[in-house]
């Protein structure tokens, strides 16, 4: 008996040849514990070496391999072809960056933005000696802690209505990194200057899509409704602080 | 011209380029790496980092539980600098932001580790390298002239006269192959895991900056040492902490019995007791499972045999609370509930204890070339690294790299010598050559990814948890005849624009390089000691072993292994005694 197999439709572009991306059909072995990923490397290893896509944990930690999998933003290591039954899958690229190459975009706008937000500690006066740590209760933690775990897979980006149509809004991840600090209780900043702006807080329409496709949880559109009530609050009572 | 370039961006490369940015704001540092230095496989490192700082613990029982877990293979004065400073460091983390769990009071919280004598290892829960990873990387954002080459593949050292001039590099994106001058140059580049079929580590981990050493003429040092992880996940090979054993997991085997105690492990106690039982060694846990499977006790599965770590007494709320990952990872990526369901695991290739040979400030062989972190060996590690140290590692030792090489590029202001040019240009056509297929031919030459599986497995089979004389005798001649046939390899990828097949080839090669030393070493040392067990030489062999291999690549390329004392201060060597 033929082992049983799945078609993977994959996006290919490559600048130096093609007009635009067009698909090309692949078929792969349809196995219960392989991920849409285990289908690339497949591609890449056996069928087509000419294929490029960034990997690299497969434990969903580094952010590199999100892709548009039949619509949808997802880390294609822990997306598993069984969910997808007879196929086939369609495999792009991340909707919303420009593509570099085939499943590969380009990813250095939303590193400017992450940079934008001072995403480190803000304190003031001089750092005390490297003899002990600052206090800090398991509930100063918690207060800070969900929006600590983004992976800057940038599939919150790719969800997101407003970022998709104005690639100058802050969007999901970085609004959600600032507010990791803001909540810190380490840290002494608001980055009032960043954030209350229409390119960033004021941009989002409150769609939730971002948190709908965050594989870690990390609810950026509950950062950003957050730090609009911060910032209206700033604005009526400016000593308010936060 | 750079005055400091670390190759890597991972936690050891970070750590070099803060130092350099903050101690000597009027040097240049660049960062090249492979991969965003956010997707560096620190990140995947779980269960936390060693550092002295409860009442009830001691620098010297520190060094203690490294020397003795390293089977006295360690350099004690190494050993002393590192455990002295890891504290230090881990508090420098904390004043970054790294979100360390913490003690109701507000203090770091510690947790027990394997081979540990004391509750010494900070946490963030169970993602501990990510956080460190994603900690450093932010703060190295403050300092805007950190220059960073995102997606550059580094294809070898300038070196001329004994002296490195920089590196030359290919930017993925486009293709291009540049020489960048440097004074100075880090290889914070990692481990090679990849050179073996099952193993913990991400895809980019290569021994890239291994080989980069190697060839360049700087000796690699105790290659043979590779860890095996008692606990990974069958098929995929993920890593599941040994935090989960801290926190009172069981190693069960097919009669659910906790097996280790049949090997001189101690005795099975309800809760954890430290430098016993499922927190002793990895090398021998990972030794006690081929024994358990020699006896017909483990479990057969379609990826092999396994063995069942059983965390459901623990509960669902005290999983969540210490190792969250491990539920998600068992969930998402094993269709099972640790609080419910017994997990699967199976030793799995997880780090190298050797390394590029360094002094204690990463200085190599080679003038003006560093190297720390996974990528080096120092040596803290020894025959057997303990869970915990390495991220402490990466931040003691790529902080002390970084100083050096700034160091060495302030008083080294020499302009660029001529032959980065011609090495540059030479690299460059030399990689055109590849990517064209004139040299290879994209319709003759095997294809990459049969030669990788074919090294994995010689790799597997040669050099795994307990070796032979003749089956590495064996392996030295299979990887030299793969080195041949990679040289000719079938590159189907033509592409200038982000061409991975190149990189696939480079990185193939460099394996290569690299599982060749290992085997040698191997092939070297008749003795066991930690992680190297030779069933032909089953005793420790202190009268002619008690020494570092040293290896260096030979004209013809074949590796050559000789012996270097090891730095003995306070610990002679003794017993490794677990459990009793």
């Amino acid at each position: 008996m033929a082992a049983e197999t799945i078609r993977l439709d994959v996006a290919r572009y490559r600048p130096e040849e093609d007009a635009e991306p067009v698909l090309q059909s692949y078929e792969v072995p349809l196995r219960p514990d392989w991920a849409v990923l285990d289908g690339l490397a497949h591609i890449k290893d056996h069928l087509d070496g000419t294929l490029s896509f960034r990997w690299s944990c497969r434990m969903g930690i580094c952010g590199s391999c999100g892709m548009d999998v039949d619509g949808e933003p997802r880390l294609t290591c822990g997306t598993f072809l069984a969910e997808y039954g007879a196929g086939p899958v369609r495999i792009e690229p991340l909707k919303g960056f420009p593509v570099i190459r085939d499943l590969v975009v380009d990813i250095d706008g939303f590193l400017a933005k992450l940079s934008s937000v001072r995403p480190w500690l803000v304190r003031e006066g001089e750092e005390p000696p490297l003899t002990a740590e600052y206090a800090q209760t398991p509930a100063q933690l918690d207060a800070y802690k969900q929006y600590s775990m983004c992976i800057n897979c940038m599939l919150c980006y790719s969800a997101c209505p407003v970022y998709v149509l104005d690639p100058d809004f802050l969007g999901p991840a970085a609004i959600a990194l600032a507010q990791r600090y803001n909540l810190d209780s380490r840290d002494m900043d608001d980055r009032f200057d960043v954030l209350n702006l229409e390119e960033a807080v004021w941009g989002c329409t409150f769609v939730g899509d971002c948190t709908r496709v965050c594989p870690k949880h990390v609810d950026p559109a509950e950062a950003i409704q957050r730090y609009k009530v911060t910032a209206a609050l700033r604005s009526v009572l400016p000593w308010s602080g936060r | 011209m750079i005055d400091v370039l670390i190759v890597g961006g991972g936690g050891a490369g970070l750590r070099a380029a803060i130092a350099v940015a903050e101690t000597a704001p009027e040097l240049t540092v660049a960062v090249v790496s492979k991969v965003y230095p956010m997707r560096s496989h620190t990140v995947s490192a779980e269960g936390g980092a060693a550092g002295v700082i409860g009442i009830d613990d001691s620098l010297d029982e520190h060094c203690y539980d490294t020397v003795s877990g390293g089977d006295w293979l360690c350099d004690q004065d190494a050993v002393e600098a590192f455990v002295r400073e890891a504290p230090r460091e881990l508090i420098q983390l904390e004043h970054w932001g790294c979100p360390w769990s913490r003690e109701p009071d507000g203090r770091v919280a510690v947790r027990p580790f394997g081979g540990m004598k004391r509750l010494r290892t900070w946490y963030a829960a169970d993602k501990t390298g990510f956080h460190l990873l994603h900690t450093l990387f932010q703060t190295t954002l403050r300092h805007p002239w950190i220059r960073r080459y995102d997606e550059w593949y580094v294809t070898s050292l300038v070196v001329d006269d004994g002296r490195v001039h920089g590196v030359v590099a290919l930017d993925l994106r486009t293709g291009r192959v540049e020489a960048i001058p440097a004074r100075a140059v880090v290889l914070a580049t990692g481990g090679c895991g990849r050179v073996f079929p099952f193993t913990t580590n991400a895809a980019i981990k290569t021994g890239d900056g291994m080989a980069l050493a190697y060839r360049a003429g700087a000796p690699l040092k105790d290659m043979e040492f590779v860890q095996y992880h008692p606990t990974g996940l069958p098929f995929t090979g993920i890593l599941i902490t040994e935090a989960a054993r801290a926190e009172g997991g069981w190693l069960l085997n097919r009669d659910g019995y906790r097996y280790l105690q049949d090997y001189d492990l101690g005795t099975p106690t309800p809760t954890p007791k430290l430098r016993s039982m499922e927190l002793g060694p990895r090398d021998r846990l990972s030794q006690a499972f081929v024994h358990e499977q020699d006896k017909g006790r483990t479990i057969d599965t379609p990826y092999g045999p396994v063995v069942h770590l059983d965390l459901r007494h623990l509960g669902a709320a005290k999983i969540d609370a210490r190792i969250p990952f491990v539920r998600e990872l068992c969930r998402s990526y094993q269709n099972l509930d640790p609080a419910t369901d017994l997990i699967p695991v199976r030793p799995v290739v997880h780090y190298m204890m050797g390394g590029v040979h360094t002094d204690l400030d990463g200085a190599t062989t080679i003038a003006g070339l560093y190297a720390a972190g996974e990528t080096a060996c120092v040596s803290i590690n020894g025959a057997n690294r303990l869970g915990s140290n390495s991220l402490p590692e990466i931040l003691v030792f790529g902080r002390r790299a970084g100083l050096a090489a700034a160091a060495f590029a302030r008083s080294h202001r020499e302009g660029e010598p001529p032959a980065v040019r011609s090495q540059g240009d030479d690299e460059r056509r030399r990689l055109e050559r590849a990517r064209d297929g004139s040299s290879v031919g994209s319709s003759g030459g095997e294809r990459i990814a049969d030669l990788r599986e074919r090294m994995q497995h010689t790799l597997e089979g040669a050099a795994g948890i307990y070796r032979t004389g003749d089956a590495l005798a064996k392996a030295v001649d299979t990887l030299a005849d793969l080195c041949e046939r990679a040289g000719e390899a079938r590159v189907e990828d033509t592409s200038a624009t982000f061409n991975t097949e190149l990189i696939t080839l480079l990185e193939l090669r460099a394996m290569l390089d690299v599982a060749r030393t290992i085997v040698a070493c191997a092939l070297g040392r008749e003795e066991s000691r930690g992680a190297h067990q030779r069933v032909d030489f089953p005793a420790r062999d202190d009268d002619a072993y008690l020494a570092h291999s040293l290896v260096h690549r030979a004209p013809d390329g074949t590796p050559s292994v000789g012996l270097m004392p090891v730095t003995i201060t306070c610990w002679p060597p003794g017993e490794r005694v677990y459990g009793r």
